[in-house]
């Protein structure tokens, strides 16, 4: 370890140890394992020559949370998105035992996920999963933390439908969806 | 027809659905983060390192 003037540790010593949650978030963003991959290694790149901004003593992993997503962005609106390589499937590549217990199974939960837009990967990834606050992932997107939630909660209705879990079961909007279909089955009656 | 459950149970429906999509992106996240990072990282590091040295 390298030991700075004023006795603290020198942060490019400790990207090593973020090196594993940084690649789960580029994968979970990326669903792709390759780009993941070209994704951390720009990440590191930037984070070695632009570790002077890096304010010492505030969370390194949020900070390499931030130059990733933003260099996913960025490269994202360069690109537009090339096409998808299937070879790099991320649900592929994963061997997941499926649930047998009646649960909701992963590979569906994963092929909903992959269906979602890239900012509501990333928003359930990064307050639902990875286990930061509202707040910490309101700084790394760079939005309010009412923007946090509100996004938060329309991405998982989001997978909910593509789960085909929000037809009358109520499930986020409580009553409201039993009234609406309630109505729904009166006016088809009717009709 | 689900829909005619009581108000208490449709909320626990909706809850346990709640709980498995948190479970499951919890799953997604987690299948990586305990995979073994590949080489390259680390020794894309220590390549930066040993260049801030000879500087």
């Amino acid at each position: 370890m390298t030991t700075e003037p004023d006795g603290g540790v020198d942060p490019r010593d400790q990207l090593v140890e973020h090196l594993r949650p940084l690649r789960a978030f580029a994968i979970s963003l990326t669903r792709n394992v390759s780009s993941a991959d070209d994704l951390v290694q720009e990440t590191i790149l930037k984070a070695w020559s632009s570790i002077d901004k890096f304010q010492r003593g505030s969370n390194l992993q949020a900070w390499l949370f931030t130059i990733l997503r933003n260099t996913y962005y960025s490269s994202l609106r360069k690109s537009r998105r090339e096409v998808a390589d299937p070879e790099g499937n991320f649900a592929a590549t994963l061997s997941v035992k499926p649930a047998h217990d009646g649960r909701m199974a992963f590979t569906d939960f994963l092929r909903a996920f992959d269906a979602l837009s890239d900012e509501h990967r990333e928003v359930l990834i990064l307050v639902g999963a990875s286990g930061f606050t509202t707040e910490e992932a309101a700084a790394m997107m760079g939005v309010a933390t009412g923007t946090v939630k509100s996004r938060a909660s329309r991405a998982r209705r989001r997978l909910s439908q593509l789960l085909g879990l929000a037809e009358g079961e109520g499930m986020f909007s409580g009553v409201d969806a039993v009234t609406e279909a309630v109505m729904a089955r009166g006016s088809a009656a009717m009709g | 027809m689900q829909n005619q459950g009581s108000k208490a149970e449709l909320d626990a429906q909706a809850n346990q659905i709640k709980t498995q999509i948190e479970e499951n992106l919890k799953r997604v996240y987690e299948a990586v983060l305990v995979e073994e990072v590949p080489d390259r990282f680390k020794q894309l590091l220590q390549q930066l390192k040993a260049n801030e040295a000879l500087k």
